[in-house]
Order: C-alpha cells, then sequence, then structure tokens
C-alpha cells in the first residue's frame, strides 16, 4: 500500500516548525507561491526566520505577509524589492539578505535534495559573489565552489497532488518547487487538488512523492498576478 | 538617426537563425521577439522554467500559472515545453541555449559586463543573469551607447560592479554594432545616419576601425 502522507490542513503541516530555522518556499514571483503555508506561519507567529526563496513577495502578499510581520530576519533569494517593506527593513539593517545566482540557487537546492554536498559553476566568478569561494578551473573555464543547501523545511505548492505525495504542476508554476521538494528535510506540499492513489497517471507525475512528507488540499489560493500584461484583441 | 528601443530590436533579430533557442532579458531584448525574421524557426527560453514561449496573453485569458522571468502574463506556442528551475538553469550553464540577449549600463572592450547593481541605489538581484552571461557561448548585449549624463556606456573598465567577465561576444546599441575583440571595441556597422566620428565620441573604450564602415539594413 502506498504511504499516507495527508495532513487535514496548514496548521498540522507546519508542526514542527520553531523560530530561527532556515526554510524554504517555491515559487517565482507570486506563481507557484505555498500561500497556504504562508498564512499559516504568519498565524503561528514564527520568527526569526531564514528564508530562500527566489524572491520576496510583494506588500501584503506572498512572504511580504511573513515581512511585514517580522518573522523573517534573513532572506536568501535572486531578486527581491518588488515590495516597499522589504526594502524599508532591508535599508534599515532589520532584514539581512543574502543575493545568489537565481541557478546556483536552484542548483544548491537540488544538490541538498540529491546528496550532493557542493559542486563547481561558472556563474559569479569575476564578482563580488565569488568573494570567498574557492575557484577551480576545468575546461579553461573558473568556476566556483557553491555548497548544497540545509532546510528542515521545505514548503511548496503544486496543482495536483495523492495521498502518497506524488506532485504535477501546473505550467511554470513548477519554477522552483521540484529542486525545493526534493531538498526540504520536511516538505510540505499544498495542492489545489488532492486524489487518492492510483488517480494519477505515474507517467506523468513530476515529482515523485519519496521527496514528500506531508501533503494537503489548501483552503483558498488567491493566485494574484504580479504583471497582468495583455494584448487587446483588435 | 541614432535608434531607437525598437530599432535595436530590430537589428538584433538579425543574428537569430533557425534553429535557435534564444534567452531574452527583461527590457529592450523583450522587443526582439517582435522581429523575428520570416522563413526561420526560433522558440523563446524563459529561465522560470519554458520553452517555446509565445505573445501576451489576450484580456481575460491571463493565467497565473504561466508568466515569464520578468513576471509578465504570457501564452505558450504549439510544442511549448514547461519544466523546473534547476532544468532551466541546467540549459543555460550546458550551453544548449544558442544565443541570449541582455540589457547592460556598461560593457567593456573585453567584454565585462555589469548590469545589476548600482552602489548606493536599491540592489534588487542579479537574478538570472549571472548564470547566463557566466555560460552562454553567445552573448548580445542591447543598451543605449551613452547614459542620461551623456557618458559612455563602452568602456575600458567597468566601474560598476560585475555580473561577468569576459564574455559579451556583440554589442548593438542605439548608434552602432560593435564587436568584442581582443583589442577592443571593433566596429561593424552604424545606425543609419550616424557618423563613425559620433560613434568615436560616444565610446570611452578602444575603438577600432577598419575601411568603410556600412549603415545597418534595418
Amino acid at each position: 500500500m502506498a504511504i499516507n502522507k495527508v495532513v487535514q490542513n496548514a496548521q498540522e503541516a507546519i508542526e514542527g516548525l520553531k523560530d530561527n530555522m532556515t526554510v524554504m518556499f517555491g515559487g517565482f514571483g507570486l506563481c507557484g507561491i505555498p500561500e497556504n503555508a504562508i498564512a499559516a506561519i504568519r498565524e503561528k507567529g514564527t520568527k526569526g526566520l531564514t528564508c530562500i526563496s527566489n524572491n520576496a513577495g510583494v506588500d501584503g502578499f506572498g512572504l511580504g505577509v511573513l515581512l511585514e510581520s517580522r518573522q523573517v530576519s534573513k532572506m536568501i533569494s535572486s531578486y527581491v524589492g518588488e515590495n516597499d517593506e522589504f526594502e524599508r527593513q532591508m535599508l534599515s539593517g532589520e532584514l539581512e539578505v543574502e543575493l545568489i545566482p537565481q541557478g546556483t540557487l536552484a542548483e544548491r537546492c537540488r544538490a541538498a535534495g540529491a546528496g550532493i554536498p557542493a559542486f563547481f559553476t561558472p556563474a559569479g566568478y569575476g564578482t563580488e559573489v565569488a568573494l570567498g569561494k574557492e575557484v577551480r578551473w576545468f575546461n579553461d573555464k573558473p568556476h566556483l565552489l557553491e555548497l548544497a543547501f540545509n532546510a528542515p523545511f521545505a514548503f511548496v505548492k503544486a496543482d495536483k497532488g495523492d495521498t502518497a505525495g506524488n506532485l504535477i504542476f501546473n505550467a511554470t508554476a513548477r519554477n522552483f518547487n521540484h529542486a525545493m521538494a526534493m531538498a526540504g528535510k520536511i516538505t510540505v506540499a499544498e495542492v489545489e487538488e488532492l486524489v487518492p492513489v492510483g488517480e494519477l497517471d505515474p507517467n506523468e507525475i513530476h515529482t515523485p512523492g519519496i521527496f514528500v512528507q506531508r501533503i494537503f488540499k489548501g483552503e483558498k489560493f488567491e493566485k494574484r498576478i504580479e504583471q497582468r500584461t495583455v494584448r487587446s484583441k483588435s | 538617426m541614432a535608434l531607437d528601443k525598437n530599432g535595436i530590436a530590430q537589428r538584433i533579430a538579425q543574428e537569430l537563425r533557425d534553429g535557435y533557442y534564444v534567452n531574452l532579458g527583461i527590457g529592450i531584448p523583450t522587443l526582439v521577439a517582435n522581429y523575428i525574421p520570416s522563413g526561420i524557426d526560433v522558440e523563446f527560453q524563459s529561465e522560470n522554467g519554458m520553452l517555446g514561449m509565445g505573445p501576451f496573453p489576450f484580456e481575460g485569458e491571463e493565467d497565473a500559472d504561466l508568466i515569464n522571468a520578468g513576471k509578465q502574463t504570457i501564452t505558450a506556442l504549439p510544442g511549448a515545453v514547461y519544466f523546473d528551475s534547476s532544468t532551466s538553469f541546467a540549459m543555460i550553464r550546458g550551453q544548449h541555449v544558442d544565443l541570449t540577449v541582455l540589457g547592460a549600463m556598461e560593457v567593456s572592450e573585453q567584454g565585462d559586463i555589469a548590469n545589476w547593481k548600482i552602489p548606493g541605489m536599491m540592489v534588487k538581484g542579479m537574478g538570472g543573469a549571472m548564470d547566463l552571461v557566466a555560460s552562454a557561448k553567445n552573448i548580445i548585449v542591447a543598451m543605449m551607447h551613452t547614459n542620461k549624463q551623456g557618458e559612455s556606456k563602452l568602456l575600458r573598465q567597468c566601474t560598476l560592479p560585475l555580473t561577468g567577465v569576459k564574455c559579451v561576444t556583440r554589442v548593438v546599441s542605439n548608434l552602432a554594432v560593435l564587436d568584442i575583440t581582443e583589442k577592443g571595441f571593433k566596429l561593424i556597422e552604424r545606425a543609419p545616419g550616424v557618423s563613425v566620428d559620433e560613434i568615436k565620441a560616444a565610446t570611452e573604450g578602444r575603438l577600432i576601425i577598419e575601411g568603410d564602415i556600412p549603415e545597418m539594413k534595418l
């Protein structure tokens, strides 16, 4: 029988989350973010979090919610600052920010999940990202040594999942969710649709359930659009 | 006359070849998609996780789950594919992307590029730019030749924090097309009606001028 990973709600899903932990959040901008886990963390009031997330949300939505309530002490991201409160906290020194190249961010997640403690990448050589890092040359090119992340919790969002934690994403909402699901010691997946095992076609599953420890159906998904761009029909 | 942003994009589009996978940065590079030469097939990669990116959706057809790397709502063309971020950067680092077009604040005559940070200003981050410039084999920079103060952005050495070193292959500005060579910026083409002297005056880095420099054909 398949292992049942279902928890009843977001509150139960974040059990064990403690102050000062390092936590991953899937998503790119506001696309594919774990909205329900973020709301539950806000409610629980866990503080001093180091958040690994490509972006930092916007005022009042996404990780912006946890910034507003001062629950985040450090952000590890590739692109931030679509967010006045973020900017204010960063400039005042309340919030520590570590910016790293996006591909390095993704690979540090993947490596963590794949049992690779470190890897070499050319990204950032010759820039301030390289400060203090070991450089080695391969194929006549310089590379930086980068370390895998270590995150006790990863919060991800998928379109569909089954009770065994197998996940299917929709369109570009996959982004960091897959690699972060691999990386988390406890990976919590929230899904729009939760189905019994056997209903997902094994050929179509993006993230195998072995990477997911807890799964729940999100109560509500607002799925806000950050940059609505359209063309006219005429 | 110097080119506008659309003119720069139009000129860069002439660099597209049939079968190219292309990554376009935010700003002027995005406009390149509007000028794909007829008769060739190219596919656009968006580093947040898709190939086969299409135009913006019609009003009412936006999908929060379908965005580009600039977080704008977009559409998918037939044959499109979605993937996760680590796979996306495997494509980039693994040199599976044929052409990368991005904007810059400064480019040096060695091909160094600065486009992510201005000291003293709010820093938003490098996003995927450092991964792109460190790995891509063909990097075209789309930029204005001078900044708002009229100072050259094509320099001997970049003054701003770098995004990558010795990586740019070609610059297409509002004034000229220039290649990065061992000896400096080699002038390839002039914008229509722009003289070699005007380009010289606007270029702080070493400029190599060999023979007659043709005008761009747009």
